[in-house]
């Protein structure tokens, strides 16, 4: 955890413990009791990220109002992080979204309430005026993976078979890409290799680039249980993360070397023998190439790029090597990188050459972030697919899912814009308007005042939320959503399990579920018998039908099977068949049944420090929020714990530029500035410094990142750039009212023992 | 002889500072919104590290905030578990908050009672375990007996959970455990600040003794390919940064906050 409660102690008193959120607004506030009566525990899973809890939701006269804790899912066994045991304040939240607004004169008008007809017939005209105008590439959609898998399918076809546009992309863009790179040059096959209860039997773990503590804390818990069982964990962050703090060994490298040390525990490894010869000669093919590369990465050398002691890199190596089961866990610190997939792919080379595929305990995968991040990425809103995981260039797929969908394959668009393509696109005026659902493009994407100039130009900005995010703001039209407790449908969590929400409650007011307004949209469009669907369950049947035969097959798969089994991993190719928890048990998703390795050489970050920017700046997450924050910076509880961001750097850089702990900083890019509080502490890089990105406005990280993208899958830098940090003069517009006196005492608090009060040896550089 | 108690088996090593037992323990309908277990961060100077405090529910002497309880507020139930103070009689005297060595009693100012950990007596009354043991994502918290804990791998790499503490010359058994290593016959706080107040030498920091200075590639020796400039990059890169506001703030685009409650 990275955050001292201490320093927002102000937050406490403003924020009284004893606020009952089930009092909805305007009831005053409920003490210490509750009579409500429970009439339904629903069965469901969190919303929030990519490990989907299972839980409970208690339903009381129409209205979630509590969560019990699920302990018959086998996944989470009742466990849950504060974000999920704090999930169905959401569903009630005073700042729901109750009905459309519209700006009816133009940009400069203000939001206001409009009727559900009217603000769809002028979304379908305007489309239409400015597709006839423009071209159909002119509209486009941005989609999101936060939720089911029947809503991005459904998203998917709308801009395909309604709209005609060749651009949609969706969220995981900014996360899951580089995964998916990695996954399909080496491996085949875009899921995770073994499911979490394969750590269980593993000898050793290695964790690089992944918070797990913080991000994915229930896979904690089998960490743990792992370690009792006699298994090694080895970790790589810049940061002392929880999990860090205890491991084996840890490996603060510098942000941004991952492939270098990578090609490093590599050369070790062949050095001392610990090769897979069997595995490596008789299921993959590029290996010599790779070792021959390899052999130019000496850990000497290697070290002294990554900032660690060769030492450290030699003995990860050989724990990795000697273990019989080895599994590799990475995420984003290692995957949002402008060269991402080339990092995955070094790390699947670590693993293929130590033959850990394909058995317990063994494997190489990323950890998903978000709820539905797999199945989003699977069910055809990305930019060059369709769903099942097929290529929307390939003749065959684009044939069986124009006779699925009942078009003419010259009307199915072929492959557009990545999502983060869209907003040099819109700064063109390429595209000129643009569909945007379950996601907050302004904390989201890199450089945010690109960002939104490139939305603002927009000639219609429709956006669908449940709340007034700060993409919302900005919107010429907002449409209410739902939460995740109001539809029933689908998710695919990390593993590649298929479970499935069941529905607890209706939409307040007059929001609808975005399959609806999709299938509304598309009726006035024109398209009305493409999307006559009345319920999840009949667009998952068509789902599934898509999904036969292809990589993701879904076709096994039936709600009823899901209950029934937990959760269903795909592929599931059909109704008998019970699910592959494990892949690669046999062949890899090749053709040729192989895996392929790839020399990687190593590609330093795009912005490395310099004179006038000394320092690397990285961003990420805290265990109290989620993504953008839209939800969980309203929650209190979870705002409470970190109601604003902070940088957090090493002691040493602070005294060397004369800032105190709790001191306000102002953090400088070449993209734009932003003055937080400072976090000064032992358990960083002496020269790295860190901010949470989950705020929005000006207290946003991506204010500050660097938009280069990765050549492949497009996805940004947001671990390394170059920054600076000078103390401010004084504190930014939002801090104006924070109460000092508080930060000082909390200061004075974390201060008190001698070890904090020792100072270390200033660097001389 | 195979122990029924169910008890807490604390292992604040295992614990990542979540707070999902506090965010689980304030779900209670008899305290809503009241958390009775607290997350602190021994030393975030220095390290991550974060420690549970909950109640332990003392077994020896029995429960001193309800022997210390003026009024009998503090009910012990049976079998063992210490209860919450009945706001009817409880007269915020304040004396349980003394005499916990723990400091485990929340005073509840606007109720004017005490409120502490009660274990969750609803649910574990009828068998279901505490919410914030149910929901710990690291299982730092578990709730069991020793043999469940033990069937669950808990002891292999030298685990050994410990009930006796000593405050002074006060010996207090305790129900929950805290779990510490095989090899520590105690643990004694003073005389580890003792220790660190006399020593003349500070320890580096551990978390991140293995960073080093760092070169590039070039410098140091391995080969790098050199990326061409892309043509997808949105922008230049600025050489005036843009101030905090953002260049499009004096724009008179309006958010009206829209009144969403009507």
């Amino acid at each position: 955890m990275s955050v001292d409660k201490n320093i927002f102690r102000l937050w406490r008193r403003n924020q009284p413990e004893t606020f009952d959120f089930h009092s909805g607004a305007g009831q005053g506030k409920v003490h210490w009791n509750s009579e409500e009566e429970i009439e339904r525990y629903v069965p469901t899973h969190c919303c929030y990220c990519g490990i989907q809890c299972g839980m409970y939701l208690k339903v009381s006269h129409g209205k979630v109002v509590g969560v019990e804790p699920r302990e018959d899912f086998p996944l989470n066994h009742g466990m849950l992080c504060p974000k999920g045991a704090t999930a169905y304040q959401t569903v009630n939240h005073p700042d729901r979204l109750m009905y459309p607004l519209m700006r009816r004169n133009g940009k400069d008008s203000p939001l206001e309430r409009a009727s559900w007809d009217e603000v769809l017939d002028v979304i379908a005209q305007r489309f239409q005026a400015i597709q006839a105008e423009y071209g159909k590439d002119a509209v486009s959609i941005f989609s999101g993976s936060s939720m089911t898998n029947e809503k991005c399918y459904i998203m998917g076809k709308l801009a395909r078979v309604a709209l005609g546009t060749r651009h949609c992309d969706y969220n995981g863009r900014l996360c899951m890409s580089s995964a998916t790179g990695a996954n399909e040059r080496v491996l085949g096959l875009d899921r995770a290799s073994n499911p979490i209860s394969d750590m269980l039997h593993a000898d050793c773990i290695f964790v690089i680039g992944a918070n797990v503590g913080e991000c994915f804390p229930i896979v904690t818990s089998y960490l743990w249980q792992a370690r009792d069982r006699g298994c090694k964990l080895i970790v790589a962050d810049p940061r002392q993360t929880p999990i860090a703090r205890t491991a084996d060994i840890f490996l603060p490298l510098r942000p941004g070397t991952d492939s270098a040390l990578l090609n490093g525990m590599l050369h070790v490894i062949i050095k001392e023998g610990l090769i897979d010869e069997d595995f490596l000669r008789e299921r993959t093919v590029g290996w010599e190439e790779t070792k021959a590369l390899v052999e130019q990465y000496p850990p000497e050398r290697v070290a002294r790029v990554c900032g660690l002691r060769p030492e450290a890199i030699i003995d990860a190596a050989r724990m990795y090597g000697q273990a019989k089961a080895a599994l590799t866990y990475t995420a984003r610190g290692l995957e949002h990188q402008s060269k991402g997939v080339d990092n995955g792919v070094t790390a699947m080379n670590l693993a293929l050459a130590t033959g850990n595929f394909g058995r317990p305990g063994a494997g190489c995968g990323t950890l998903t972030g978000q709820g539905n991040g797999q199945g989003g990425r699977e069910v055809g809103q990305k930019a060059s697919q369709l769903p099942g995981c097929r290529d929307i260039e390939n003749p065959n797929d684009r044939a069986y899912i124009c006779s699925v969908w009942g078009i003419d394959e010259k009307d199915l668009p072929h492959a557009g814009y990545a999502a983060t393509l869209m907003i040099p696109a819109m700064l063109r005026k390429e595209i000129r308007a643009c569909f945007m659902v379950c996601t907050n493009a302004m904390v989201s994407l890199p450089d945010q005042h690109t960002v939104e100039r490139a939305l603002r130009g927009l000639d219609l900005f429709v956006v669908t939320d449940f709340f007034l995010s700060e993409t919302a703001e900005l919107a010429d039209i907002v449409l209410p959503g739902t939460v995740w407790a109001e539809d029933e449908g689908t998710t695919t969590n990390l593993e590649g399990r298929v479970v499935k929400y069941n529905k607890a409650v209706e939409p307040p007011g007059e929001a609808k579920r975005d399959w609806e307004i999709a299938c509304e949209l598309a009726k006035r469009l024109g398209k009305e018998q493409y999307f006559r669907f009345t319920s999840a369950r009949e667009i998952f049947d068509e789902l599934r039908l898509c999904t036969k035969g292809a990589k993701s097959d879904y076709w096994g798969i039936t709600y009823e099977k899901i209950a029934e089994q937990n959760g269903v991993f795909w592929p599931c190719p059909s109704e008998d068949h019970p699910g592959t928890p494990r892949l690669y048990e046999e062949r890899f998703g090749f053709p040729d049944g192989k895996a392929h390795m790839h020399p990687i050489p190593y590609i330093p970050p795009a912005e490395e420090p310099d004179e006038e920017y000394p320092m690397v700046l990285t961003t990420g997450r805290v265990v109290y929020h989620y993504l953008s924050g839209n939800q969980t910076r309203r929650t209190p509880f979870l705002k409470e714990q970190a109601p604003f961001p902070w940088v957090e750097m090493h002691e040493r850089a602070a005294a060397r530029l004369g800032i105190e702990d709790g001191d306000w900083v102002t953090v400088r890019t070449r993209r734009g500035e932003m003055t937080v509080p400072a976090l000064v502490v032992r358990s960083i890089r002496p020269d790295t410094m860190f901010i949470p990105y989950h705020y929005g406005h000006n207290q946003a990280a991506n204010q500050l990142t660097n938009p280069v993208l990765e050549p492949m899958m497009k996805i940004p830098e947001y671990k390394v750039c170059a920054a600076s940090a000078v103390r401010a003069t004084e504190r930014p517009d939002w801090a104006k009212e924070l109460d000092v006196s508080e930060l000082d005492a909390a200061r004075k608090r974390r201060h008190e023992l001698p070890m904090a009060q020792a100072k270390a040896q200033p660097m001389l550089h | 002889m195979v122990e029924l108690v169910k008890r807490i088996f604390l292992d604040p090593s295992r614990c990542i500072g979540c707070r999902s037992c506090v965010a689980a323990c304030r779900e209670c309908d008899t305290h809503k919104g009241e958390s009775m277990i607290y997350i602190d961060f021994v030393e975030r100077h220095n390290t991550v590290a974060s420690s549970p405090t909950l109640c332990m529910h003392c077994e020896d002497p029995l429960a001193p905030c309800a022997q210390v309880c003026p009024a009998q507020a503090i009910l012990v139930s049976p079998d063992g578990v210490v209860q919450s103070a009945d706001e009817t009689r409880c007269i915020y005297c304040e004396n349980c908050g003394y005499a916990c060595p723990f400091g485990v009693p929340k005073f509840n100012v606007a109720g004017h009672y005490m409120q502490k950990c009660n274990l969750c007596y609803d649910r574990t009354s009828q068998g279901k375990g505490p919410m914030c043991a149910t929901v710990c994502p690291t299982q730092a918290i578990f709730y069991g007996t020793y043999e469940e804990w033990l069937a669950a791998g808990r002891g292999k790499q030298g685990a050994k959970p410990v009930n006796t503490f000593y405050f002074g010359r006060q010996k207090l058994r305790s129900r929950n455990y805290v779990v510490m290593r095989e090899e520590d016959e105690e643990l004694d706080i003073l005389a580890l600040v003792d220790a660190v107040n006399r020593s003349t030498e500070i320890p580096q920091a551990l978390p991140v003794q293995d960073a080093e200075q760092w070169v590039d590639a070039e410098t140091a020796g391995i080969p790098q390919r050199v990326v061409p400039s892309q043509p997808w990059t949105p922008r230049e890169p600025n050489k005036q940064p843009v101030p905090a506001g953002g260049v499009n703030r004096q724009e008179s685009i309006s958010v009206v906050s829209v009144n969403i409650n009507v």
